[in-house]
Parts: C-alpha cells; structure tokens; sequence
C-alpha cells in the first residue's frame, strides 16, 4: 500500500466548484476533460508504429503470420522501423520489378536489405 | 441446410477450410418486432421470432411461444476445444443467443504474434485463424437453423493485437474486446505499446464495421470494494470511447462493458440505478453492452442467477443494446454446456417478463436519485481533473490511480500501479519517419502515400494491386504447426462417438464423462464435504471434487454438489427406448366424440391430494379431453377405489381415470391392482376402460397391474382422449 495514494474522501470540499454547473455543463466538462486526457495518446500512435502494427500490415499486403514475424524482425535489425516494414517490401519489389510476395520472401532468404538500406538513404 | 435430428458434421466444417469465405464482416443488430402478437398477448420491446428455438419450459401452458427481447443475447464460451465450442453454439442458438463470444486461451495476450492450427486451450481456444474459420462457417450453418444472423467475437488485446485484428477483419469476426487499458492494467503490457497498437487495431475494426466492446467491466471484477469504483468506470469508459472516436471508430460501432458494480445482499438498485442512469447521461450516442455483476459470485448457481436478474432489471429500466450472460456455474467452473443455456434462458425469461418495463415504471429524476446520479458524475470530473493535473494519462497509472478500491476522490492507496517504461513489451515502440508508409488500407496514422501517388481518399493498396481486404486469395492460409496438439487427433481419440451410437455424459467435451451428484448430508458443512468425497469414491466415480457447499442449518444439514468421472459409455442399441405415442388429430377425435358420446369418471385416488396432474388432462381450459366433447365427472382428490368403480357403475361410464402421484411404497400401482380387482368382482371389468396416470407412472408396469393403460410425466389430454377413441373403436368392431 502506497500511502503517498491515500486520501479521504473529500468529494464535498474538492467538488465546490461543479456545483454550479447545469447538468449539460458537467457533461461537457467530463467530455472536454476526456479528450484533454486522450489527445497526447492519439498522437503518439499517430507518429509511431510497433512490431505488431508492422506484422499486420504485411499479412494485409499478403503475407503470412510467419513470413511477417520474420520479415518485421529482420526490419527491425536493419533499423528501418522508422520507413514502415510495407514500406521496405514495396520497395524492395520496386527495386527488381518483382511482385510483393517474391520481394518479401527474397527479404526473408536476406537477398537484397543492402539494396534496400541504400535506398532509404543508409541506417535511419 | 441441416435439418434439428442432425448433428453438426465436425468433417464437413473441417473439409475445404482453406477457400472458405465468409458471409459478412459486420455487425447485426435484431431485427425489431414492436406489437408482436403471440398467443394471447401483445409485446412491445420484442425482435422477429425465430424460425428454431427451444422456447422455455414453461411455454408448455402457453402454446410453446417463444418471444424473442430485442437485445441482442451473448453467451461466452471457453471449453477450449473449437470443436465442443461449435456444438455448444448451436444449443445456445437455440436458446437465444446470437452473440457468441469466445474466450481465448490463457497466456494468449502475451504471445508476441498469430497462434496457427488448432492446439487444445486453456480456459478458452487459442485463437488462430483455423479455429476462426471452422468457428464461423459452422455458426453460418446454424443461424441458417435458426433464421437469425449470429455475431461472432473475440478478443483483440495482447501485444499482437493490430494482427489480430486483420486475421478477424479477414475471417468474417463481428465483434471483439478493444481496450488498451486492459492490456496495461491486467496483462501488465507496456502502455505506451498498447495504446499504439490499440489506434491500428480500431481502425481495423472501424473499417470491417466490426462492434468494440470495451473492458472497464473488469476494474469491477478486480477491486477490493467493486461498487467504489464507479467513478473510475466512467473514467475507463470515457478514455475507450474518446480514443476510438479518435481514431475513426464509429460511434454506434462502440460498445460500453458497463456492470452494475455491487450485488445483493448489498442494496443492489440503490447502489445499481444511480450508476446506470450517470453512465448513460454522459454517453449518448454509443452502445451499451450489459454485463452482469462477476464479482460476488461464490459456486451457488441459483445466487448468481438472482444477481444477473436483478442485473436485468438495471438494463431493462435504463437500457441495454447487449444484454451479456455469465454463465451461473462461473464461480466453481470453467463454463460448462447446461450453464450457457441457463444463462441464456435466464436472459430470455426475465427480458420478456420485463416487457414494456418503461411504459409501466418511470425512473425518478429527483430526490435521492438525483443526488445519487450527479454525485456519481461530479467524482468522475473530479478524476479527470486530478490525471490531467498528475500529467495525463500514463503519469496517472504509474502513480495507482485505477482499480484503488477508494471511491474518487476518497483513496485507499492499494490501486494497480505500472510503469510507464516497463512491463511486456516495453521499448518496442517506433518513431515513424517523414517518408513513413504502409501499402495498405484501414491504417492509422502518418502514412506517406503522396510519395508514391497515391491521393488521400485513394486506397494505398493500389500500388500493389490490393490487399488482402480487397482480395482475400491473398490471404495465407496456414493449417497446421503441430502435428499432435491439433484437432485431428482430438477427434481420432473420440472416434467411437463419431457416430452417435455410443454415448457418455459430459459437461464440456465429448467424452468426458463428468457427472454431477447433489447431495444432502445430515451434519455439519467439513464431516459432509468428507463424507460427500467418499460417496462419490463409493459410486465408482473417478477425480472427485466438492464443487458446492450450502450450509442448510449447522448441525442438521448441508447440501454439497460433488462432481468426478464415470468411464463408461452406453451403447444406444441395447437402451429400451419408448416410442413417443403417435395421437389423434383433434378434429378427428371431436367428430368421433359426436358419434359416440364418451363418458368417464376421475380421482385422484388413495391418501392423494394432488389434483393439478388430473385437472390439465380433463379440465377444457388445460387442453384436456373436455374440449373433445367428452363427459368428465371428475370426484375429488382422496377418493377410495371402490368408490370410484361404483360412481362408474352409477353414471354408466365408459372409463375411470385415476391419478396417483405419490409413490411411497409403491401405493400407486397397489391401487391400480387394487381398482382392477374391484372391477373384476362387480362384474364391470370387460366393459369399463381404466387408466392411471401420475408423474411417477411407468405405461408398462401401470398394465402390469391389470389397468388398460398408464400414463407417466407429461402426458397430455389428446393423449388420453386418442387412447379412448382407439379403445372404443377396437371394442366396436369386436
């Protein structure tokens, strides 16, 4: 038990400054306080990603949930999480004119991440 | 389209999974059916009826209707084998649920990508798309049977939610659990981590119009005083829902978990209506998904069943888009089959007998009501305003705001505390850079599709032909990883019951053998518990536990409910099965009453004062033979043979029926002997037709006796009244 945590109720004191407020007045409040609450979170899921947001963009581009276990693992040593692992397949499919599966599976059998790092300017 | 005497084909499903498609990937809501009329009575909060249904027992009296509430009814299975699961979907189908909800095994939130094939689970299956896909064709076949869409559902936490996601987008799942906030309380999953996922993973769901359904209902289960927690429940609630809005969800796509947080003996309304009426003043617009209260249940079935009617009546005085169902067996067992169905069966029951609740009764909006309500909501505000003023969100979890068993702004200092940068999965969060992209649709956040071309309102899917979503020949199909844990070997160790000719009771899954015996002990409740162990020892069963123990007084009594295993199967071929008894159609029996008037006399006979059994076979209003035309002069209850042969003699009847309900050494069938012999000496025997009927009469030894004919539990009038006209009609042709 913490005890910096404990505290008695003091809802009559701390809650003078709500009394005055309408019943769709606090409800606004307890919404506007929510989305203050939720704001930063939504941000950062906004401008980042995660190993398993990576994997299931690769079984939507057609991958299977090994091949993406894999291929994001490799991503993740090659330090391009930051590009997105789609990304790197999409790419790696650009760089020889081949279709998605066979650059992903050539990705996973280490054939061609050189190509690829160039390509998004070396390590980010 | 299967027919109701045919069993589900586990082959069948299994055949062909691999190019199974499913039929949809929304939500369903039921259909309303407002003024439905059914039998004698008119229903207001009602749904279309179904085209299959087991209706409750006691519709028996009121021509088998069976009226279907509109909210949609959950049932949550876990046996751990899909396979058992699918045959337990069906019964609960029947029963009224069409919201199937699938508990994953333990330990599934913590693995770090897709389970593949069909391994045996723990307190739920593992999820893999297998067992997804065999789930949901074999529920397409039975909302088929029953004539009502059946949504599907599981979870997506852990820290492979996003995936997962994908995989019930792709399988034709039509709901699911989405709160980051149960990975991070709960599953102690990093926050940072799970919040991330959880935007991809709505905006997944948001884009298959899949129902989200939050978690708060478990900070209720979890504290010490549940009811304490109510202002923090809004406070869960609030940050889901803000947070799927966010991200794109729709609102009428979220669903609140809320449960009345406190269970009788507490004063359950007093405590339960304030909360549900709060909760539903602050969030209009979105779902309620009724939960009932887990937290006080202990192995009594009947206790939680009361909790979860009382439960019933928070949503039907409030409302409930959902009304969910624990299983009463919750508290001693992983759920087994019969529990699922009382619980259904319990939903439906009360919803339909609160029927037009809100056209009877009004809420009150003032007094303690209104006191109650607005100091729920300002402890809420109050809790915001303390995150927000510790630093927001994840400061506020470090610091063991959630699951404090203080009620806000009261703090007991016992609440669950994270670390911002620890837990499972801690550190596995990346920045996206500028040139961040992902090929594909339904995904959250920064993407850089303007590099490659692609304009916003395009599918960024379209530089790589499509993806899975569009095109689901794209998808990979894996079947099995391991070659033993897999439902083929399952299936192989149960092959004896393949065919349905042998049989063994279970509980959960084929085969398993386990039985439940009630007992009552004249001692007190630890000699009973002992005592009931070794009964069951005794009984030949195997792995006896004690799963209920009732104190019915100190010293005189105590009920226990003990269950263990048998090890053997009947083969059906050598059961003695009756035949189920082929009647008359009314008109016929009427038009041959018209011809050949019938007259009887009726008793309950001996020391029997049990009439009801007597009355429905004869009495018009009952169903019985009365309404055939046929003269009933029914005596009495008590009444001595002898003096019901005379009574026949006397109104020249065609046939006596007796009703003998008490059994105790077998006085029932002496004074069926006994009324056959009396006949005989009166010289009255081969003219008079004598039945007997009683709920504990077997038709055989009831002839045995010397009677024509005995009729056991259940019999109706047109049973009775098909037996005379076929009597008389063999003694006319004689």
């Amino acid at each position: 038990m913490n005890q910096q945590n404990v505290r008695s109720d003091d809802f009559e004191l701390r809650s003078v400054h709500l009394h005055d407020l309408s019943d769709e007045q606090l409800k606004a409040r307890f919404w506007e306080l929510t989305e203050q609450t939720v704001k930063p979170l939504v941000d950062l899921a906004r401008t980042h990603t995660t190993p398993s947001i990576e994997r299931s963009v690769l079984l939507r581009m057609g991958f299977s949930s090994i091949e993406a276990k894999t291929i994001v693992e490799k991503v993740i040593d090659h330090q391009l999480m930051g590009k997105g692992a789609g990304n790197v397949v999409f790419i790696r499919a650009k760089l020889d004119n081949i279709n998605i599966r066979t650059a992903g599976l050539k990705l996973i059998a280490e054939d061609g991440w050189d190509r690829v790092i160039a390509h998004f300017g070396g390590k980010s | 389209m299967i027919l109701p005497n045919e069993k589900l084909d586990i082959k069948t499903i299994l055949s062909n999974l691999e190019n199974y498609t499913p039929r949809r990937h929304h939500w369903t809501w039921r259909k309303p059916f407002p003024n439905l009329h059914l039998g004698s009575y008119e229903y207001q909060d009602t749904s279309e009826p179904l085209k299959n249904s087991v209706p409750p027992m006691g519709a028996k009296a009121f021509g088998f209707i069976d009226p279907q509430p509109r909210e949609v009814i959950t049932t949550e299975i876990a046996s751990g084998r899909f396979e058992d699961d699918i045959r337990r979907m069906r019964m609960a189908a029947w029963h009224g649920a069409d919201h199937i909800m699938v508990i994953r095994t333990a330990g599934q939130s913590h693995f770090d990508g897709l389970i593949e094939g069909t391994p045996q689970g723990i307190g739920g299956v593992p999820i893999t798309r297998k067992q997804i896909r065999a789930t949901r064709k074999a529920l397409d076949i039975i909302e088929d049977e029953v004539g009502r869409p059946i949504n599907f559902h599981s979870y997506v936490s852990g820290v492979a939610g996003p995936e997962i996601a994908v995989m019930y987008a792709e399988e034709g799942v039509n709901g699911a659990h989405q709160d980051p906030q149960y990975n991070v309380l709960y599953r102690n999953i990093n926050m940072i981590r799970s919040f991330v996922d959880a935007a991809e993973s709505k905006r997944i769901m948001a884009g298959a119009q899949m129902l989200q359904i939050d978690g708060a209902h478990n900070a209720n289960a979890t504290a010490k005083e549940a009811w304490k927690v109510m202002p923090e429940l809004l406070v869960q609630h609030a940050i889901n829902c803000a947070f799927s809005v966010n991200v794109g969800m729709e609102k009428t796509n979220i669903a609140l978990s809320t449960v009345p947080p406190t269970a009788s003996p507490a004063p359950d309304l007093k405590v339960n209506l304030p909360y549900a009426v709060a909760l539903r003043d602050f969030f209009t617009g979105f779902r309620m998904r009724a939960q009932m209260n887990t937290k006080y249940m202990e192995s009594s079935t009947r206790e939680a069943t009361v909790t979860h009617v009382l439960n019933m009546m928070i949503s039907k005085l409030t409302s409930a888009d959902i009304q969910s169902t624990i299983t009463p067996d919750e508290g001693r067992n992983v759920p087994w089959h019969m529990y699922n169905i009382e619980a259904c069966d319990t939903a439906r029951q009360a919803l339909i007998g609160m029927d037009g609740m809100t056209d009877l009764v009004t809420v009150r909006k003032d007094g303690y009501m209104r006191t109650k309500v607005r100091e729920i909501k300002e402890r809420a505000i109050l809790f915001l305003e303390e995150m927000l003023a510790t630093g927001g969100y994840f400061q506020a979890v470090e610091k063991g705001f959630f699951i404090d068993s203080g009620i806000f702004p009261e703090r007991i200092g016992d609440g669950i505390s994270r670390k911002i940068n620890g837990g499972v999965g801690a550190n596995t969060v990346f920045e996206r850079d500028w040139d961040y992209f992902a090929p594909v649709p339904s995904h959250f956040g920064n993407n850089n599709i303007a590099q490659y071309g692609i304009a916003k309102n395009q599918n960024p899917a379209m530089v790589i032909g499509g993806s899975t979503f569009e095109d689901r020949r794209k998808i990979q199909y894996i079947d099995e990883l391991d070659p033993i844990d897999n439902v083929e070997t399952r299936l192989a160790e149960n092959k004896r019951y393949e065919n349905g000719n042998l049989i063994r009771p279970e509980v959960q899954w084929q085969g398993d053998g386990i039985v439940v015996v009630d007992l009552t002990l004249p001692t007190s409740g630890q000699i009973a518990m002992a005592a009931a162990l070794e009964i069951g020892k005794r009984m030949n069963l195997k792995d006896v536990e004690v799963i209920h123990k009732e104190i019915l007084h100190p010293s005189e009594g105590t009920r226990i409910q003990i269950k263990g295993e048998i090890d053997f199967d009947i083969d059906i071929a050598t059961l003695t099965v009756p035949q189920i008894p082929v009647v008359l159609s009314d008109a016929e029996i009427t038009a041959f009453v018209k011809d050949h008037p019938i007259k009887i006399v009726a008793a309950t006979v001996g020391e029997d004062e049990h009439s009801v059994g007597l009355r429905e076979i004869i009495d018009i209003k009952h169903g019985g033979i009365e309404q055939y035309g046929i003269t009933c002069n029914y005596l009495g209850t008590s009444v001595p043979v002898d003096k019901l042969v005379d009574a026949a003699i006397e109104t020249n009847a065609d046939a006596i029926l007796l009703s003998t309900i008490i059994s105790h050494d077998d006085i029932h069938y002496k004074n069926m002997k006994k009324i056959n012999e009396y006949a005989i000496e009166k010289g009255i025997r081969d003219r008079i037709i004598i039945i007997a009927g009683g709920t504990q009469v077997t038709p055989e030894i009831a002839v045995m006796q010397g009677v024509d004919a005995g009729f056991g539990r259940g019999t109706k009038g047109v049973q009775v009244a098909t037996f005379l006209v076929n009597q008389l009609r063999g003694r006319a042709k004689k």
